[in-house]
């Protein structure tokens, strides 16, 4: 049985958990029908009547069992009004989980299916409403995990990225049909670019392109969590940290070493930054009578360090530096990073100097899980490391999706080959190649096929013809 | 009433042409019919062939076995390579020809056909039965039935000349237009827009200063367009350049209310491309001159044709105006300039084959379809009168694809994109223009003309051998060990990919070289130093082939599809795309269109294999 894009699809819209309200989205044909058969309130006229863009109080009532199942909220957004394009309902519950479910379930037994993932979104694309940019972004808000993810997502779906391709792809565009132009009309006696100028104002585009390209990383940074990696030997405190971070009993700590085997992560917002934390097995040298499990957990502990954009180095302030101490320090010279003293509260043996001899001028500060001494500095110093205006989304623009840093990669690559083909002198014609490879990749962005009309261009700006 | 015919060809230009002797090569009993026998194959404009994307057109008529490319050849007084600084994909021959000889030559080559009648007729209906072409009614009330009906009137229908405010009805000048058979069409379902199109005053050449024009010699040796043509030895004749001034623009501009175009008279759409002189100096006022190319009209006659001048301006405006010019102060005109309006077909209503889609075995052709230069029309009636004898034999259609050959491309943005204005072939149109060269025409498009009987088995065998040669001096050079400029090297195709390295300088090393035609050692290396962009058109093409090769129904039902907006529906309802492909090339279909499209497409052949 293929489902069609004829049904109508229901889901819960709300993160699955505890309290608070959820909603319940019904999108196609049978949503306002659906309703009619469910939704129960003193007001005498079913929810197909009424307008659209309204919220009203009532009850969702089992229309066999003749019980109530929730107090909601209904709300009315009819076609073409709404995030689907099609009507849609949504069912704003207050009873918790096990209410919402069950609103659910006799939604689907009205005549709904479940959505499929992103299938609300898809709906939204399919019938025009947004284009692939956006259907992508509407992704990046639901999912973002702070402010500033959350602006820059928005940014993007009001057609911000879309609006600054279309100015690269313009230019690129007129300086096509320069080139075609001289390809096609030799005998005309135009001017047409020479060479140099059009080399310049490649590698402008070149370069607002590679702009917009770096901002990816920052994109993902903003977007999945700047990954704050916590390593050290065994049993310094890194699980506690961990914990303090977070504010509450996340990872299990006990006395022993090596007990944290699994990575956790989570992350919080400090700021407004997403920190990505991450808290690794313990680092031990290259042991081989290590279990292969913690073997195991040492390699994917190089592979967090590796990946790491801000390093917290764990040592235990009350002992004094061992040498597995030393080897880690050496090993993360060279990286971003804040060298984070553990365990002030206990008589402090380790001092800063000594600490700091293997890694000048890095961060450094003395805290204690246990009572929170420093945290405050340490979150302080932690935002600091990052580096605040790199993050700035308000002036630039962020790309946010794989598939984007992907596109303008190629888009990036065909302009450098549209530059080398210019530069060894070889005729237009494989500049053009290149250059509507270029205009093409930028294209994929938006969804937009780079049908670019050239030659609407060239006679715009040339007297051609006999 | 007269024996039928199978292939019935209305109008003696050069779509008419090329379809009347491709139909009656196939075997098909072959009627032409045209207003005046005299005129067959005539110029109606520019006396010239080819040129950058014309050239290919011409190229690709010839490897299918079509007469134009041999025509020039046998005419031709002036030959030139354009672009020669530039790469493989943008050179092309074009060549003048002796306006008379040409016509000679066709008109001899059409009466030697067997299969071919000529007729002097003027044909107002096209006959109906049951929603097909069963023939078509002359002037006289004559009836000629055929199985299918080429149309390829040109500018005839309902044509109306201009020259200033004078207006008088003409197919072109000194041909009556033909009133009668636009009615008939309308009246079988095809909607017809208008478009106009212009030419130049003609000169005497005696009156002509030539002494202070640069001249421009056609190329020694000259390049032949048709491949079947061995040697081509012809005494050319040399061009003028000359160009108009600010007081050429002046007296333009004074007399503007009197140019039919700026009061308004002529309704059709012009080129933008081939535009009048009014055009150029009103669209671009910065500039203070335009080239003027003198171009001889035959080799026996003094008249020339003042190539960049085309206008609709009076009489004694023109006169005043060519005498502005620098050389032409005494230039005697010979016949005026003209503008002309007449119908076209919207070409949205033909399939690729170019029959229409309301009117079974009615195939249309040429400047009827809104294109505009010979070319373009000579392309068309090729494929018109092959897919007519196909047709009638109930066999499948000739239909080229964009990647094969400029023919392909120019059809299918006909009938894929419509046009509103005079349609001209550019080799910035063709996205596969690297694989779409001048120099492999023959061996892109030969085994079809074969497989048709329009080429001879010699003929083919020739291009197959060259093919041969190809690939194995390819092959050669890029296996072979050898030594260049003092190191060793282990193939010399990579040296002959270096910058600044041509095949002559490889000669030394491998004397084999030396022995090939210059053309097709001329080809071997654009293959070899441009590998590179041609695997990427070819990895484009297979990209593109998927979607090209997504199938949709010709009944599918567009307008039942409610997410898609009305104009999407309309649009595609109209052109009625035969893939997915073609689809996208539809102007104003999004992306999203397609995806649902996809979508629908799936349901539907889901729900066909369930049932």
């Amino acid at each position: 049985m293929g489902e069609t894009e004829k049904d109508t699809i229901a889901a819960i819209s709300t993160p699955v958990g505890e309290g608070g309200i959820g909603i319940v989205r019904i999108s196609g044909p049978l949503s306002l029908a659906i309703a009619d058969r469910l939704f129960r309130s003193s007001r005498i006229p079913p929810p197909s009547s009424f307008p659209t863009h309204t919220l009203h109080y009532g009850f969702i009532v089992d229309p066999e069992k003749q019980e109530r199942v929730d107090e909601v909220l209904l709300a009315v957004m009819r076609s073409p009004h709404s995030y689907t394009r099609e009507d849609v309902v949504e069912i704003h519950g207050h009873g918790g989980l096990v209410a919402l479910r069950r609103i659910l379930e006799l939604v689907l037994q009205q005549g709904a299916r479940l959505a499929l993932p992103g299938e609300f979104t898809r709906r939204a694309f399919l019938n025009g409403r947004i284009d692939l940019a956006q259907a992508e972004a509407v992704l990046e808000v639901i999912r973002s995990k702070s402010e500033r993810g959350l602006a820059l997502a928005l940014r993007q779906l009001d057609g911000s990225l879309s609006h600054r391709l279309r100015g690269m792809r313009q230019e690129l565009l007129l300086l096509l049909a320069e080139a075609e132009a001289s390809l096609d009309f030799p005998e005309e006696g135009l001017e047409f670019i020479p060479a140099e100028e059009l080399e310049v104002r490649l590698v402008e585009v070149e370069k607002a392109v590679r702009r917009l390209k770096e901002s990816f990383n920052q994109g993902r940074i903003v977007h999945e969590g700047i990954a704050t990696v916590l390593v050290g030997r065994p049993n310094v405190g890194k699980s506690s940290l961990f914990n303090a971070l977070l504010q509450r009993e996340r990872a299990i700590v006990t006395p022993q070493p090596g007990t944290t085997r699994d990575f956790l992560e989570e992350v919080v917002n400090l700021e407004g930054l997403p920190f990505l934390l991450v808290d690794t097995a313990g680092m031990r040298a290259d042991d081989l009578s290590l279990e292969p499990a913690e073997r195991h957990g040492v390699e994917r502990t190089r592979d967090w360090i590796e990946r790491a954009d801000l390093l917290l180095v764990l040592l235990d302030a009350s002992q004094a530096l061992s040498d597995e101490d030393r080897l880690l320090l050496q090993e993360i010279r060279g990286r971003k990073g804040i060298l984070v003293m553990n365990k002030v509260d206990l008589p402090v043996r380790l001092s800063r100097g000594e600490a700091l001899e293997a890694v000048p001028g890095l961060p450094c500060v003395q805290v204690s899980a246990l009572s929170g001494e420093g945290l405050e500095e340490l979150k302080g110093i932690m935002v600091e490391a990052v580096g605040r205006e790199g993050l700035d989304t308000t002036e630039g623009l962020v790309i946010t999706q794989l598939r984007h840093r992907q596109a303008l990669d190629k888009a990036e690559r065909a302009l450098a080959e549209a530059r080398k083909a210019l530069a060894q002198g070889l005729s237009w014609e494989f500049v053009c190649l290149d250059l509507r490879e270029s205009l093409e990749a930028l294209g994929e962005i938006t969804g937009e096929t780079a049908t670019a009309d050239i030659l609407e261009q060239i006679f715009s700006r040339f007297c051609i013809g006999k | 009433m007269e024996r039928g015919y199978e292939v019935i060809v209305v109008g003696g230009g050069h779509a008419g042409c090329e379809a009347a002797l491709a139909a009656a090569r196939m075997g098909a009993r072959t009627l032409l019919l045209t207003v005046d026998l005299d005129r067959l194959a005539l110029m109606s404009c520019n006396p010239a062939i080819g040129g950058l994307a014309k050239g290919h057109l011409v190229r690709e008529i010839d490897a299918l076995g079509g007469e134009m490319g041999r025509a020039i050849d046998a005419t031709g007084i002036h030959f030139r390579l354009l672009n020669t600084g530039k790469g493989p994909a943008v050179r092309a021959v074009r060549a003048q020809a002796d306006r008379l000889q040409y016509r000679l030559y066709m008109r001899r080559v059409l009466e030697s056909e067997p299969n071919l009648f000529l007729q002097e007729a003027m044909v107002e209906t096209i006959l109906l039965e049951g929603g097909r072409v069963v023939g078509v009614k002359d002037r006289l009330g004559q009836t000629y039935r055929g199985e299918a009906v080429v149309l390829a009137t040109g500018t005839f229908l309902n044509g109306l000349a201009h020259v200033g405010l004078e207006s008088f009805p003409a197919g072109r000048a000194g041909d009556p237009p033909c009133l009668g058979l636009s009615r008939s069409l309308k009246e079988s379902g095809l909607r017809l827009g208008r478009l106009k199109t212009g030419t130049p005053p003609r000169l005497d050449g005696r009156t002509i200063d030539f002494s202070r024009l640069r001249p421009q010699k056609g190329d020694d040796p000259p390049r032949p367009f048709s491949f079947r043509t061995r040697t081509l030895e012809v005494e050319q004749v040399a061009c003028y350049l000359t160009a108009t001034n600010p007081r050429t623009h002046e007296i333009i501009r004074r007399n503007l209310a009197r140019s039919p175009l700026y009061s308004g008279r002529i309704k059709g759409k012009g080129p933008r491309y081939c535009p009048s002189i009014e055009d150029k100096v009103m669209r671009f006022p910065d500039r203070d001159s335009h080239q003027v190319f003198l171009e001889p009209e035959g080799r026996w006659t003094h008249e020339i044709y003042p190539n960049g001048i085309s206008t609709s301006l009076p009489y004694d405006v023109q006169v005043e105006m060519v005498h502005s010019i620098e050389g032409l102060e005494r230039a005697r005109i010979l016949r005026p300039g003209y503008a002309i309006e007449y119908d076209f077909v919207y070409p949205t209503q033909l399939q690729p084959s170019l029959e229409a889609k309301e009117v079974a075995r009615l195939f249309l052709a040429g400047q009827i379809n809104g294109t505009s230069g010979y070319e373009e029309a000579a392309a068309q009636g090729l494929i018109a009168g092959i897919n007519a004898v196909l047709r009638i034999r109930g066999s499948e259609p000739l239909i080229l694809r964009r990647e094969e050959a400029y023919i392909g491309v120019l059809i299918d943005d006909l009938v894929t994109k419509g046009t509103d204005e005079p349609y001209r072939m550019f080799t910035s149109r063709a996205e596969y223009r690297l694989l779409l060269r001048h120099d492999n025409a023959d061996l892109r498009l030969s085994q079809y003309g074969f497989r048709l009987g329009l080429l001879s088995p010699q003929e083919y065998r020739r291009v197959e051998e060259k093919r041969a040669i190809i690939e194995r001096t390819i092959e050669r050079l890029r296996s072979k060990r050898s030594r260049w400029e003092g190191e060793e090297v282990s193939s010399l195709s990579q040296v002959l990919k270096r910058p600044g390295v041509g095949w002559r300088d490889l000669v030394p090393c491998d004397p084999e070289l030396a022995e090939l035609d210059p053309e097709v050692a001329d080809q071997i290396e654009t293959l070899i130093k441009y590998e590179g962009y041609i695997c990427r058109q070819k990895e484009q093409v297979l990209r593109m082939s998927h979607l090209e090769g997504k199938r949709i129904p010709p009944d599918f039902d567009y307008m039942s599809l409610e997410a898609l907006s009305w104009e999407a529906r309309q649009k595609l309802n109209e052109v009625r795309p035969s893939s997915l492909g073609q689809a996208m090339r539809i102007p104003g279909i999004t992306p999203a269109a397609i995806s649902l499209l996809l979508v629908y497409l799936e349901k539907e052949s889901r729900m066909a294999l369930g049932r």
